[in-house]
């Protein structure tokens, strides 16, 4: 049981040329983006003295005449269809809420939801209509960027390691041991409370922490991405993933493996 | 047979099984190991399975309504968790797999950085986890305390800035800091942490006075460890400024400072403390806990301990009680660490 000290590393810059082919144009805000004014502009950009400017931080999307600058880092966004994975912080004090809800859903407790309506000012709707959302029982919660979630047709995965994971889109992932057999009774409102076995939490732990080294390294999170990053991850021990040196190492390879399976 | 119900004894407990505290511990000194290009610490020997480990059994039995009894330690930044999160936590540090893979004894990466602060006489930034502390020593001129008159003194002052986490808006931190603050000023009241006396230039007249300040720039879990760590590497770091009394025939002093930048003294830190903290959660305790530890913690214990295994402050934090057996305990998986830290 030993205590490591180190002195601070700057993280060396994966090379681009892994990735593409064309580099990205990346904006700042207020950088021209072009003097063309043939081109119809989307989000991030604004038009000023007949030049199209960013008004945030990223990388320039052009399809066809349409240009837009996506954000590398933002806020949540809303869309409708998106599935989040929310905490709950305050509630409704009426006396039906107290007679039917506080029983079920307490305030702390965790819950998936499906995106139903987004108000003007950002302020979502959310629904739990459908047996697989509902409060969530026992696991682990990582919180990451919402940009790094890739948007997917669906956002449950049972992974083959032996755990389930549910990416959020508004950057909250949350990772639990697959369940034994389909609860349809309580519809997802009763947690179980039982010890969650030393295997199944092996898994958990491990998943959380190629997640967590993914997102240092700013790649973007889907499940095979994450299965990937959890088979390089298996000759080390489940606390040295997070170590710098091995957190690169395990990244590395899972980029490789990805690009040979685009390629 | 070791008394149960006596309240435990500081120093050197007699009592401790497996007599921990009579072995001779090293700890080379902190900051050392930042200076010398971060080098691991050597593993310990794990001499005794600690007595956590005989209660694992019993552990199964932790039911969900001990978690709801959880309170949060003293006025730290807090989590919000759902009861299945808390259960899921207590029972994996009953196995001895925490959230993140360590185990109940591990230390999250420590990051070291000395010399940050350029108008400081010393400095240190300290990074273990989403804990993120920088600590700046200024020394100062001036006139010792009238009960020591031979030597300098430290001065502590701890700020929780808003940047850690939107609870410090205000005066939100302050508390917190003052606790903070106090911890440190009993951890450094004893003779041998900083030799004062080093700190004199002329009795009764001259002193040097170190300002350490404690600026909280990220909260995540475990504050006490990582300031405790960045006040030994800051203090390391401090260079104070070679001074001369000259005495002239009317007997006015007069003090000189050398024009050489680099001609200073620096002190020794070798018997700075260091502080353990170990939360209770469940039936076991766990070192260097994360937010979401803390929140499903009954109670803590903080240790000092210096490199020679001396313990200088002992301090109970939280609403949950610990019998004296789980201090023992406690006090057993200290000087594991201190050995390997």
């Amino acid at each position: 049981m030993a205590m490591e000290m180190r002195l601070p590393v700057a993280r060396k810059p994966l090379s681009e040329s892994l990735d593409r082919d064309t580099k990205k144009h990346l904006v700042v805000p207020g950088d021209t983006i072009t003097t063309d004014t043939g081109f119809m502009r989307g989000h991030g950009t604004y038009m000023g003295e007949e030049k199209l400017i960013a008004s945030v931080a990223g990388s320039v999307e052009r399809v066809n005449k349409l240009i837009c600058v996506k954000a590398l880092k933002t806020r949540y966004n809303g869309e409708v269809g998106d599935i989040v994975v929310g905490r709950i912080t305050e509630r409704r004090r009426s006396a039906e809420d107290e007679l039917a809800m506080r029983g079920f859903l307490q305030e702390g407790d965790l819950i998936s939801a499906e995106v139903q309506a987004v108000f003007s000012d950002g302020a979502v709707s959310l629904h739990t209509r459908s047996l697989k959302y509902g409060k969530l029982g026992q696991g682990v919660l990582v919180q990451v960027s919402p940009s790094l979630v890739k948007r997917q047709k669906t956002h449950f995965h049972d992974l083959p390691c032996g755990a389930s994971v549910i990416l959020g889109t508004n950057g909250f992932i949350w990772i639990y041991p697959t369940p034994g057999h389909k609860e349809e009774d309580a519809g997802g409102l009763t947690a179980n409370l039982e010890p969650v076995s030393l295997a199944d939490r092996e898994v958990i732990s491990r998943l959380r922490n190629c997640i967590v080294s993914l997102v240092t390294q700013r790649m973007m999170l889907y499940d095979t991405s994450i299965l990937y990053c959890y088979e390089a991850s298996l000759p080390h021990q489940i606390k040295d993933i997070l170590k710098p040196e091995i957190m690169e190492e395990i990244v590395m390879e899972t980029r490789q493996r990805l690009l040979e399976q685009e390629g | 047979m070791a008394p149960r119900h006596e309240a435990p004894r500081l120093p050197g407990l007699v009592q401790t099984r497996g007599g921990a505290q009579e072995k001779p511990i090293e700890l080379p000194a902190v900051a050392a190991a930042a200076v010398a290009a971060g080098a691991a610490a050597a593993p310990a020997d794990d001499a005794q399975a600690h007595g956590g480990g005989g209660r694992a059994a019993g552990a199964g039995a932790t039911r969900a309504d001990d978690v709801r009894r959880t309170g949060l330690l003293g006025s730290m930044a807090s989590v919000a968790l759902s009861e299945a999160e808390k259960v899921y936590i207590v029972h994996g540090v009953q196995e001895d797999l925490r959230v993140d893979g360590r185990g109940c004894e591990d230390y999250r990466c420590v990051e070291v950085e000395t010399d940050v602060v350029s108008n400081t006489s010393g400095s240190a930034r300290v990074k273990l986890g989403h804990t993120d502390i920088l600590v700046g020593v200024k020394a100062e001129m001036g006139t010792p305390k009238l009960e020591k008159p031979n030597e300098g003194y430290l001065e502590f002052f701890v700020d929780c800035s808003a940047n850690a986490t939107p609870e410090f808006e205000g005066r939100g931190g302050d508390d917190l800091g003052t606790e903070i603050a106090n911890t440190l000023y009993r951890i450094f009241n004893n003779k041998s942490s900083v030799d004062l006396k080093s700190l004199c230039i002329s009795p009764r007249e001259h002193c040097w006075i170190l300002y350490v300040d404690v600026l909280l720039l990220e909260c995540g879990g475990n504050l006490f460890d990582t300031i405790s760590i960045a006040v030994k590497a800051a203090l390391f770091n401090t260079r104070i400024p070679r001074v001369r009394v000259l005495e002239d025939e009317e007997g006015s002093k007069d003090i000189e400072l050398s024009d050489d930048p680099y001609d200073c003294i620096r002190l020794s830190v070798e018997n700075v403390p260091c502080i353990v903290t170990l939360c209770k959660i469940g039936y076991r305790h766990v070192v260097d806990a994360t937010l979401q530890e803390e929140a499903c913690s009954l109670a803590s214990l903080l240790v000092s301990v210096t490199s020679k295994g001396v313990v200088t402050c002992m301090r109970k934090v939280g609403k949950g009680s610990l019998d004296p057996e789980s201090i023992f305990e406690m006090m057993e998986g200290c000087g594991c660490i201190s050995r390997a830290a």
